[in-house]
């Protein structure tokens, strides 16, 4: 199918486009971007007059639950919530029933993905078998079957000798190893920040310094193995502050954050919100500007969902035997967006932040428009307005704190190698 | 207007008590309306009759996820002389892991016709949980959640503050001990503050003070001499035994050593001091038998008092849902 996307303002972060340009398809591919190849007729033309054209979402941390009970989601409807939010390509984490640590998890999802066609689903493994913590995974294994990268999920390494030899391994075929920097001793049973408002809400706390410890002891192993880390997720401002010092002497670490991390704080579990509870925990308004300003000069170059959907029960008992996480993906381009309005950083920045910035993190020839490219593009409206609801959540997790928050630019369309899979009402 | 704009779910539209789940959010008009109706309840043992009618053929359930026998008496006893039927369940832990959510436990009493629920609970929150999913014309009291609150506890503190004290405006209050893992000290501080306290005084080593305790609205104390000087109400705070396994301190000795509460240091104190503990009390961890038995000790005026604040918060709840149909 021929498909033409004109009059829109074209935004190709990657390429250091943003200009009246429209894009044409032809299967799969971007045959042209600006004037049609001599002869193109489309089947289809998209009119995205006064809307932004970019390259569809890459989002680089997204729990799909699949394989699993499906009470929590499955790729499905995961796929579907991702189609939703403009997002073309998923990198899931390891954390599934059973755990990404064996080749034919890894073909079971991408064979369930492929045959949806909705967005494209891409594997973190396990660092370590049954993401246990003690003995390795089978990495090139894993690698050869398709995993972009390593992870050991939501349950940092407690053993600093099994952290050393896995980022040795890991680093012999070259693969990131996404961590998640958190010390389980200083965390203690915590389920909030431990500031003020857990002081005053009698939430037992998670300290800053369970993560800023962590960091440091990831990054002294960094250098000392040479592996590739990227750490997922930071919460904390003095975890920023050190990644900026590594960078500036030239350890290759990378990071992301949860989009969730640069609106909400503390403050917003007050009255036991039970949907603000995540891990890691809402810090404090300091911590979250330290994050925004490191997502605005690069120091941090990728946005994700940090998506993990729960069903209601898991969110229906008190704050600190609720279960962590938010359903993100159908507000990560919207709280992306919103940085944009609060003048954080530029929109063309921002959308880098959400398309190649994670790309590039893990080598993926994503998030970007060239010519003989997959077709995966995001339109999105940024005239329009649009009111999150939880009732109309694609994910099987309505488990978001910003239902009834407004928003700007909602998607109009998303299309997934050259193919319509959502189109706005 | 502005003192309910906040959306205090333990409100009703008028600012009257619907639930009683913390102190937060509660004017100090409010709590010296409980203190009242305290008043007026804690005459009635010297009288003929100790049963009032105000909530005849209610029902009212005990609904204690942590056991305490203490109390749990204390409400059932507040209940029946509001000449309430009482229900009491201990709701052990394994429901939950039978499968049986909070939520379920919940609908099943509910369906008993309930009119309030008494709610101790192990987690912070798990009160407001209850509250915020309970049918409406149900009330809530908080009888304890996790770290968070026990507000007709701190009342009755207050209670006894106000009896031997009058006026709190001159006073100086100090809390000794375990701050961090105490529900009754996060509401006794917002109550000594919300009634306009001079000074609240917190008392103890760093691994059992909040990081975060001055914004709570207190002076912190690591020496016990030095914090008790010109003080006139000291509490004491129990000591959980399994704190010394957390590593937050060495021994029971040590602990005493420091801030164990003898005469003599009481003497740091106004002359006129009382010496008040929530208990149930540690001899000669928290304080000497001396001071917990001596003259300045309230402690036990503190424990008969409590049915008489029980009674107050449970008849205006269910006065407000009686007078505001929901």
């Amino acid at each position: 199918m021929n498909i033409s996307i004109v009059n829109g303002r074209l935004i190709d972060p990657a390429n250091d486009r943003d200009e009246p340009l429209d894009l044409h398809i032809y299967g799969q591919q971007i045959v042209a971007i600006g004037e049609p190849p001599e002869g193109f007729e489309p089947h289809e033309t998209i009119d995205a007059a006064g809307k932004i054209v970019c390259p569809g979402l890459v989002d680089i941390s997204a729990s799909l639950r699949d394989p699993g009970s499906g009470v929590k989601g499955d790729i499905d409807s995961e796929t579907r919530a991702a189609a939703r939010g403009g997002i073309t390509t998923l990198v899931c984490t390891p954390d599934t029933d059973p755990v990404i640590d064996t080749p034919a998890v890894i073909e079971l999802i991408h064979r369930t993905a492929r045959k949806l066609r909705r967005t494209r689903v891409l594997t973190t493994a396990a660092l370590t078998q049954g993401l246990k913590g003690e003995q390795l995974s089978n990495m090139a294994a894993l690698q050869a079957a398709g995993a972009v990268a390593l992870s050991n999920g939501s349950w940092p390494l407690a053993n600093t000798l099994v952290e050393r030899r896995a980022l040795e391994y890991a680093s012999t075929f070259g693969m990131t190893v996404m961590l998640r920097p958190e010390d389980q001793h200083l965390r203690a049973g915590g389920c909030a920040h431990e500031g003020a408002v857990a002081t005053r809400l009698g939430l037992p706390g998670i300290p800053a310094a369970a993560e800023t410890v962590a960091v440091a002891r990831d990054l002294a192993l960094a250098e000392h193995t040479g592996a590739r880390v990227h750490f997922h997720a930071l919460s904390a401002a003095g975890s920023v502050r050190q990644l900026r010092e590594a960078r500036s002497s030239r350890l290759d670490v990378s990071a992301d954050v949860a989009a969730h991390q640069l609106h909400l704080t503390e403050m917003d579990i007050e009255d036991f919100d039970a949907n603000c509870h995540v891990s890691p925990p809402l810090r404090t308004l300091a911590d979250r500007d330290a994050l925004r300003q490191a997502v605005a000069d690069g120091t941090i170059p990728a946005i994700c969902s940090d998506h993990q959907p729960h069903e209601q029960d898991a969110k229906e008992a008190p704050f600190p035997e609720t279960a962590p996480g938010i359903s993100g993906l159908e507000t990560l381009l919207a709280l992306t967006l919103r940085l944009v309005d609060e003048g954080v950083l530029p929109l063309r920045e921002a959308i880098a932040r959400i398309t190649c910035g994670p790309a590039d993190l893990l080598g993926l020839p994503q998030g970007r428009f060239e010519v003989g490219g997959g077709a995966d593009v995001c339109i999105f409206d940024p005239q329009a307005d649009w009111t999150m609801s939880r009732d109309a959540m694609q994910s099987e997790g309505h488990n978001s704190p910003f239902d009834g928050w407004d928003f700007s630019g909602p998607v109009t369309h998303t299309l997934f190698n050259g193919r319509l899979v959502y189109r706005r009402d | 207007m502005a003192r309910h704009e906040h959306n205090n779910i333990q409100l009703d539209a008028e600012g009257r008590l619907r639930h009683f789940l913390s102190i937060e959010g509660l004017d100090r008009e409010l709590l010296t309306r409980i203190l009242d109706t305290a008043e007026s309840f804690a005459a009635l043992p010297g009288r003929p009759v100790k049963k009032v009618p105000a909530l005849r053929g209610r029902v009212i359930t005990n609904l204690f996820f942590e056991t305490s026998t203490r109390t749990r008496t204390t409400f059932e006893l507040a209940a029946k002389r509001l000449s309430a039927d009482v229900l009491n369940f201990n709701v052990s832990t394994s429901a939950t892991a039978k499968g049986e959510t909070l939520l379920d436990t919940l609908r099943n009493i509910e369906a008993m016709h309930s009119e309030m629920f008494i709610v101790r609970h192990s987690q912070s929150g798990a009160a407001h949980f209850i509250a915020r999913h309970a049918a409406p014309g149900v009330s809530v009291i908080n009888a304890g959640d996790g770290r968070h609150a026990h507000p007709t506890q701190a009342m009755l503190d207050m209670f006894t503050i106000r009896r031997h004290k009058g006026d709190f405006t001159p006073l100086r209050v100090a809390i000794v001990g375990d701050v961090l893992h105490s529900r009754v000290a996060r509401s006794q501080i917002l109550a000594l503050n919300t009634l306009g306290v001079t000074e609240v005084r917190v008392i103890g080593p760093h691994t059992l003070i909040p990081t975060e305790a001055r914004t709570l609205g207190v002076h912190v104390y690591h020496d016990l001499d030095e914090g008790l000087r010109e003080v006139d109400v000291v509490i004491m705070l129990r000591l959980q035994k399994e704190r010394m396994d957390g590593a937050l301190l060495p021994s029971e000795e040590e602990y005493f050593r420091l801030y164990g509460l003898t005469n003599e240091r009481l003497e740091r104190a106004r002359p006129d001091a009382i010496v008040m503990h929530p208990g149930p009390m540690n001899r000669g961890v928290e304080m000497d038998s001396e001071v917990a038995d001596g003259p300045r000790s309230v402690i036990l005026q503190q424990v008969s008092y409590g049915i008489a604040v029980r009674m107050a918060v449970m008849s205006m709840c269910i006065q407000t849902h009686a007078e505001s149909p929901a």
